[in-house]
């Protein structure tokens, strides 16, 4: 069944057009991958989907409900927990107030988190600002995560990480895949993340130009629009 | 215990022992001197709900310090002449009682703070500080316009209202129905702050759309952290009326909306006990440097100047060092 279904959004910064047509779904359970080299509209279809950019035009579905012109938190609390861009926390929080600020009822609380990451159940009483990047990273999914949502996105999750750390991270999104959350990420890893995606999806210049399974995606569609 | 609990510990010690020691002295004007550090403090710590934990620049406080000032003026002058303060369609009579006039305040404070909240807190920075300061002097304007209930002379308060048990006119009694009230309410903050609101309010003055990404309404929590803390801020405004027994246009200006601010900043913005230290702090500059010259107040100012340039924490920040968690 469809949890998430963009159908030709187009989205502006002011009088720059950002987005020319972008569709994408995602079912329960499945982990799409949103990909495409720097620049070409993977941040803002996931700004637009959380209400942080609003479309012009087009349309978003999320559990069958017409969530375009909602507010943020009324899009957030429908179950889309977002782990943003460049790890951002609450510096000025503990971890365990960062976790407990976004929580809701549901199967995910602090627990179940620091027993994802135990590194953070051992930094609970720690403020934000004094964790690793890593650590910061783990803290935004978490906070995700105490959302209880039904759709995780993940906006470059390893990005600037030590590699020990990104393994950390792809371990706990394959965990999260395994345990059958639904997963929208953006990431540069291409080796990690085929193998963990059930579909992918490529944006070109702000529009969708290939979807298909990971299995389907040629060396040379891969050099066409990924640049790799 | 951290370095702050202690220091929060033997805040509430001084506090408490300072009527004591002063009746024991003989000196029963330092304990009327007391009782106003309570109250004072009362009043901050609502305010440090809105401004230390939601980083809300309220500068329209002196509203609800007012109008809880004026609540227990006007239920005591309808008690005392025996008028009712209404009489259609069905009678409401005065009270000279604490509780029912705290209840009244609070209540008041907070179908107030409701509208002005909605509206002030769509705005942020130094607009928030604008219209907040636009609410307050409106209703200053309408007190002082107000002839039934005194104008621009105030109302006096013949007898101090009476608390259940107690006989409020003996200063320590009074102080201690205060210095309860402050704890309860520093209580109140306390647990405020280390709930999931607590959370999301420090959040939300962090980050407004981060929060929203994680479900939270900012705009909702805020306007219930200012709510509150205009209560709390109402029930102090009420209790000073009581210890002055007189209440005027003057707690509704906004040189009262300015003196808040500047006891939390001098005691430690944000922080539990910050309004307990700068009340505290505050009083004994204003009875010291009082006594030595009229223009005490330009001391202060150096104080308050020395304070936000080399100790942005306060007194409690200056002692206790960072605030620090679990």
């Amino acid at each position: 069944m469809t949890l998430l279904k963009v159908a030709g959004i187009e989205t502006f910064y002011g009088a720059s057009q950002a987005l020319f047509g972008v569709d994408l779904d995602v079912a329960e359970g499945e982990v799409v991958a949103l990909m495409g080299r720097n620049g070409m509209g993977k941040t803002t279809t996931i700004r637009s989907i959380c209400g942080l950019a609003r479309p012009r035009s087009g349309a978003i579905e999320f559990g069958g409900a017409a969530i375009g012109r909602r507010q943020p938190f009324r899009i957030a609390r429908l179950g889309i927990g977002l782990v943003p861009e460049g790890r951002r926390c609450f510096p000025n929080l503990t971890v365990r107030e960062n976790l407990v600020a976004a929580a809701r009822p549901g199967k995910w609380a602090i627990d179940g988190v620091t027993g994802l990451f135990p590194r953070l159940g051992e930094r609970l009483g720690q403020y934000a600002s004094t964790l690793s990047g890593g650590e910061q990273q783990m803290l935004a999914i978490g906070r995700a995560l105490m959302t209880n949502p039904k759709l995780v996105i993940l906006d470059e999750a390893t990005e600037g990480l030590a590699p020990v750390i990104r393994q950390d991270i792809w371990a706990a999104i394959r965990r999260l895949k395994a345990e059958g959350q639904s997963i929208l990420v953006v990431d540069k890893t291409m080796a990690e993340l085929l193998p963990v995606a059930d579909r992918c999806v490529v944006l070109e210049k702000g529009r969708t130009v290939w979807s298909g399974r990971p299995q389907e995606l040629t060396e040379d569609l891969q050099d066409r629009y990924l640049g790799v | 215990m951290t370095r702050e609990t202690i220091l929060n510990a033997f805040l509430a010690l001084l506090l408490l022992a300072l009527p004591f020691a002063a009746n024991v002295a003989g000196e029963p004007f330092y304990v009327t001197l007391a009782t106003r550090m309570a109250v004072l403090a009362l009043a901050a710590a609502g305010l440090n709900l809105a401004l230390g934990f939601g980083g809300l620049v309220s500068f329209g406080h002196a509203a609800f310090f007012g109008i809880g000032g004026y609540a227990a003026g006007i239920l005591a002058a309808h008690a005392f002449n025996a008028e009712p303060l209404l009489s259609w369609p069905f009678e409401i009579g005065g009270s000279d009682q604490m509780p029912v006039i705290w209840l009244v305040a609070a209540l008041a404070c907070g179908l107030v703070a409701l509208p002005i909240g909605a509206i002030s807190l769509r705005t942020s920075g130094v607009y928030f500080i604008m219209i907040t300061l636009a609410f307050a002097q409106m209703i200053f304007y309408f007190a002082i316009s107000w002839p039934s209930y005194g104008g621009q002379d105030g109302l006096s308060i013949t007898l101090r209202n009476g608390f259940p048990g107690l006989n409020t006119m003996a200063p320590t009694s009074f102080f201690l129905v205060c210095y309860g009230l402050l704890m309860a309410a520093l209580l109140l903050s306390w647990r405020l702050r280390d709930s999931r609101f607590g959370a999301a309010l420090q959040a939300a003055r962090q980050n407004e759309a981060r929060v929203a990404a994680v479900g939270i309404d900012p705009l909702k929590i805020r306007l219930a952290a200012f709510t509150i803390s205009a209560m709390i801020t109402g029930v102090a405004g009420a209790l000073f009326a009581d210890l002055t027994r007189f209440v005027s246009p003057s707690m509704l200006s906004w040189q009262m909306s300015g003196e808040l601010i500047v006891l939390i900043i001098l005691g430690g913005t944000g922080r539990l006990f910050g309004p307990v230290a700068g009340a505290i702090l505050f009083v004994m500059l204003e009875f010291v440097l009082g006594g030595m010259t009229d223009r005490w107040q330009f001391f202060l100012g150096l104080i308050l100047l020395g304070v936000v340039l080399f100790a942005r924490g306060g007194v409690v920040g200056l002692i206790a060092g960072r605030p620090r968690h679990g």
